[in-house]
């Protein structure tokens, strides 16, 4: 039972418009595997369908041996950052502490116990300091980091993140990605991603996701050219390369 | 000030006037806040509108208006929340069908019932002056559940507002926790009925919650510095009104806007020196 996600013939429509057509994808423990693909391509469906978020036409997702409304407890989620309100009153030990929440998160306040997890987190993720500050102050690298310790105070076997750097600059970038390496030892990871050439030395499989998926352990192929394809958005010579 | 005391100790509508004032500022306060960072203004404002059908029928059916606003409200929180989350394409629609069906469904009923009776007025535009005791008790109750509810709930509420997505992951019941919060500030709105009316309730439910958005990092100091501001504008609005003898609640409304103007230039000049 080492497979951590299993996919299995999955088909998913939007409007009897296939996102997904017959994927098939597996992930073991701690791989850390670079999902790209075009906009539009089903990535962040495929991120949906892994977290029960919707529920596939055809086929089949495991997650951990179980559904994934089971197994949910066990993932780490990471958004794309710039989706919550700048304006938000909220501080950012609140914003991290979210990642305790569940359906029995009664009263205004949290177990002393629970926090020490929180803390933890912040301390991991270098923003301990911050964490009385209004998370909408925040710059993007900071409130990024905050996002992933979120992630992390529950402990989870899967951490999945979308575009975790699309709107940082690439110094804070190389920091997350340090970061995640560091992570990978404990987690099996999953990465949305424009520019798999900043990834590559991370990452030790490709996903590339256009309405199917090929799947690429590391050694088969060449980052350097897929990078430079990546870059100039020339997602047509990848598609080719995968033989999608 | 002596006049005006004096004036407080002797007439009981002064007292249920300015005790209407104090219990509306504590629900509005609390649903406000949400409105506010929830960004859902429009739809309570649905809900509001849709209350005139309640209080049409009640007055129909020869029952206190209020408990015909109350049931009207739930069910319209309800409506629109179950539509809203069944249906995502359609909610502007359908808050503006609920909007003025809601509404004319109230004026057929008032115009049916016999020897027309010209308190519906006085729900659309409130009149603070007219709250009777019995009314105080029921706002006093509902106060009582939506401070109890929000107390119990506080966390999830505000997970659900931030962060929607999120929320679910982590298996918060985020629809019912939707429609729990439409629930809250239906209630409040039958609570604001008589303080400012039902054409009048969107001011008071957003203006004073972003006033207090400016001044607060937490959500339950934005429900705190809330609470205050109602008190001091529906006050501010009603000696005013008294003494001027204009109508109360555009006297208060007018004293949040007002309010709000100041505010937002402070916090603009605030927000300069800051950066300077």
């Amino acid at each position: 039972m080492s497979d951590v996600i299993k996919i299995q013939y999955l088909s998913f429509a939007y409007n009897s418009n296939y996102i997904l057509e017959n994927i098939n994808l597996t992930v073991e423990k701690n791989d850390f595997v670079g999902i790209i693909g075009p906009n539009g391509g089903g990535k962040t469906t495929l991120l949906k369908l892994i977290m029960g978020f919707i529920t596939p036409q055809k086929g089949s997702v495991e997650v951990l041996g179980n559904a994934p409304e089971k197994s949910i407890s066990k993932i780490g989620y990471v958004p794309q950052f710039n989706q919550t309100d700048k304006q938000f009153p909220i501080k950012t030990i609140d914003v991290v502490t979210m990642g305790l929440s569940n359906s029995k998160s009664f009263f205004p306040w949290n177990k002393a116990e629970e926090l020490n997890n929180v803390f933890e987190a912040m301390e991991f993720v270098k923003v301990s300091e911050l964490s009385h500050k209004p998370f909408g102050e925040l710059s993007g690298g900071q409130q990024q980091r905050c996002l992933i310790a979120r992630s992390l105070v529950s402990k989870p076997e899967i951490l999945i993140l979308d575009e975790p750097t699309a709107s940082v600059d690439s110094n804070v970038e190389l920091d997350i990605y340090e970061l995640l390496k560091k992570l990978n030892k404990e987690m099996t990871i999953l990465l949305v991603s424009h520019d798999v050439g900043f990834i590559s030395s991370y990452i030790n499989k490709v996903a590339c996701v256009n309405k199917e998926i090929s799947l690429h352990k590391k050694e088969e192929i060449s980052f350097d050219k897929i990078s430079h394809e990546a870059y100039h958005g020339d997602f047509s010579m990848i598609s080719h390369k995968c033989n999608l | 000030m002596n006049e005006l005391f004096s004036i407080f100790s002797n007439y009981s509508f002064v007292q249920n006037a300015i005790i209407a004032g104090l219990l509306s500022s504590v629900a509005c306060g609390i649903s406000g806040t949400f409105v506010v960072v929830k960004k859902i203004s429009y739809l309570s404002g649905g809900i509001a509108h849709a209350i005139v059908g309640g209080l049409g029928i009640a007055y129909f059916l020869g029952i206190n208006p209020l408990y015909g606003a109350l049931a009207f409200a739930v069910v319209s929180a309800l409506l629109i929340g179950t539509v809203k989350l069944k249906m995502k394409q359609n909610e502007d629609t359908l808050i503006s069908a609920l909007w003025s069906v809601g509404m004319s469904i109230g004026l057929i009923f008032a115009y049916l019932t016999p020897g027309y009776n010209v308190n519906l007025l006085s729900y659309l535009f409130g009149n603070i002056l007219l709250v009777s005791s019995e009314s105080l008790w029921l706002m006093s109750a509902l106060d009582v559940v939506i401070a109890v509810i929000i107390f119990i709930f506080y966390r999830q509420f505000i997970y659900v507002c931030f962060d929607e997505e999120y929320s679910y992951l982590r298996g918060i019941k985020v629809e019912f926790i939707y429609i729990l919060l439409l629930i809250i500030i239906s209630i409040t709105i039958v609570v604001l009925v008589q303080t400012v009316g039902l054409i009048l309730v969107i001011a008071l439910l957003t203006l004073p919650s972003s006033i207090a958005r400016m001044f607060s990092n937490t959500i339950w100091k934005m429900i705190l510095i809330s609470v205050v501001l109602i008190q001091i504008f529906t006050f501010a609005g009603f000696v005013f009104s008294f003494s001027t003898n204009l109508p109360s609640g555009a006297s208060i409304i007018l004293a949040v806007g007002v309010g709000y103007l100041i505010s937002f230039f402070i916090h603009n000049i605030l927000r300069k020196k800051k950066i300077t």
